[in-house]
């Protein structure tokens, strides 16, 4: 059963990373994945201080109210004179070190390990359940992550149109009357939200590689958006079971075997992918070469 | 549609002005399109010309004028208004098809939650073969020449089924056959009465493509039809020294330096 409850919390980080990452690297926006992963830290420190529980909810609002605090700072830095990677590199960092130092000051407070915070436990998730009305619900990162995925089919499911114009064409989209802010921050609050309750599993650090390994790997194997994000969660799904068997076989840390094989894939892709592949390519010249 | 939208001006704007950080780009800029006229808006480079559209447009933010389009707000006639943005403003490796762009024009009529469906698949097949691409259709857009994306662009605009349409630049860097393809295509519109403004950077091929033009640099320097506003005089107004005037052949032509 132990077993059971980590694939399956492997399986929905992976699924809903795997999604979002398409949406984040079609944008060139991976970065700020990457800081939205490590400025929710704050967000999760002041909920667990103001509820005094670990509550789930409490988490997932606190968190994806930095989250999108994060998106706008970094807009506003931008648009003020900053560069781009300039913005990114202070707003994270600094909500970062505002999470360390909330949880470092209420430790005794603060049932937060911040080696946890950045490399995540999955190994614990199982233990870690919660109950409703005295009904035994299961661990709380399972549920957790079963509503931010929810909420991810429902709303890439509903507006998966404007979506995919926002992020081909935001200038069109706009002239066509599609408010393309509103869809930037719903993707951004869905990638707090996702950070958040990936965290506890897989950490701030891993988490990133979960948003952009699988869309990358993706992104090489196809050219049609909806078999691009297909194709992410089956890499992301592959990578969460493969890597959660090689760490049974090693012994080694959960989270690090899955991103690693993730990480593996991407580099298969980058060799044989049919059209953009390294070998592909290579084949191609010199046939052109012979030809010539 | 009621009498009096039909007799306003596709558009009119007046005293317009846009300013990136307290630096005005595009001022004070006041004019009124001929309906069924094809309009270059033409200048040096830096004179605002693709700011003073998208301001139109609502993409960038005015900080004073008004706009008026068929004589009511942008946002009003949304649905009679196309666009083809400037090729390079998106990322080609995106990866979908000529004709998933292409339906990408209808995406603003279907409303929050319609997909496109067979209707929206047709009018994106019967654009794409007006610009001479249909059998591009399935061709991912990264392996299009910069031409046959041009084309995409216009196509889906066209799948817009407006009455104004607004192109920026669509000539630049685009190959003989997708000129022509253009030219064409403006015809088409004419003779279909609409009105179309483009943001045209050769000046030797102004007085053949179009009716009426807008000398802007900054501020909006004439404006008229080709033959009375097209001149040397006004055209030296605009583009200050950087300009020769050659003679060829008995005919007076332009040249930018």
């Amino acid at each position: 059963m132990m077993d059971f409850w980590i694939i399956l919390t492997a399986v929905l980080v992976a699924s809903a990373c795997s999604i979002l990452g398409c949406f984040l690297i079609l944008r060139r926006m991976a970065l700020v994945g990457d800081a939205i992963s490590h400025a929710v830290l704050p967000g999760i420190a002041i909920a667990f201080l103001m509820s005094g529980t670990r509550d789930s909810m409490w988490m997932l609002l606190g968190a994806t109210v930095f989250g999108l605090l994060t998106v706008f700072l970094i807009q506003t830095l931008q648009t003020s004179g900053l560069q781009s990677d300039a913005s990114i590199g202070i707003v994270f960092t600094a909500l970062f070190a505002v999470g360390v130092l909330l949880i470092s000051l209420n430790a005794q407070h603060i049932d937060l390990d911040l080696d946890c915070v950045l490399f995540g436990e999955i190994a614990y998730v199982p233990w870690d359940t919660w109950t409703l009305g005295g009904a035994e619900m299961g661990p709380r990162a399972v549920s957790m992550l079963g509503i931010t995925l929810t909420v991810i089919l429902l709303l890439l499911g509903l507006f998966y149109k404007q979506f995919k114009i926002c992020a081909f064409d935001p200038a069109m989209a706009a002239a066509c009357g599609i408010p393309v802010l509103l869809f930037h921050y719903l993707l951004m609050g869905m990638v707090s939200m996702t950070a958040v309750s990936s965290f506890e599993s897989v950490g701030a650090i891993l988490v990133v590689g979960m948003l952009i390994i699988p869309a990358a790997t993706a992104y090489l194997l196809t050219h049609r958006l909806g078999m691009m994000i297909g194709l992410s969660v089956a890499v992301g799904i592959v990578s969460a079971v493969s890597g959660y068997l090689v760490s049974y076989l090693l012994d080694a840390s959960i989270a690090g075997c899955i991103v690693s094989v993730a990480g593996i894939l991407f580099v298969l892709a980058l060799l044989f992918s049919p059209s953009g592949g390294l070998i592909a390519k290579f084949a191609r010249r010199q046939s052109a070469a012979r030809s010539a | 549609m009621n009498m009096q939208a039909k007799q306003a001006p596709p558009l009119a704007v007046s005293g317009i002005t846009v300013a990136y950080q307290r630096k005005a780009v595009v001022e004070d800029v006041s004019f009124t399109l001929p309906e069924g006229k094809l309009v270059a808006l033409i200048g040096p480079n830096g004179a605002g010309k693709s700011t003073l559209l998208k301001a139109v447009l609502g993409l960038v933010p005015s900080v004073a004028g008004e706009v008026s389009i068929y004589g009511d707000s942008y946002k009003k006639m949304r649905d009679r208004v196309g666009y083809v943005p400037q090729r390079e403003s998106v990322d080609w490796d995106f990866p979908t098809d000529a004709l998933d762009v292409v339906m990408m024009g209808r995406y603003g009529r279907l409303g929050w939650i319609k997909r496109p469906g067979r209707r929206e698949k047709e009018l994106a097949m019967t654009t794409l073969d007006k610009v001479g691409m249909a059998e591009f259709a399935r061709r991912q857009i990264s392996q299009l020449s910069g031409g046959q994306q041009q084309r995409v662009f216009l196509a889906r605009a066209l799948a817009q089924e407006a009455d104004l349409y607004f192109m920026d630049e669509p000539f630049a860097g685009v190959d003989a056959a997708t000129e022509k393809a253009i030219i064409a295509l403006l015809g088409e519109l004419k003779r279909a009465g609409k009105t179309v403004l483009v943001v045209h950077h050769d000046l030797s091929t102004v007085e053949e493509y179009f009716d009426h033009v807008l000398l802007l640099n900054k501020k909006l320097i004439a404006e008229g039809p080709v033959e009375t506003t097209f001149t040397p005089e006004r055209l030296h107004e605009t583009y200050g020294g950087k300009l020769a005037i050659v003679s060829a052949d008995g005919r007076e032509t332009v040249v930018r330096q």
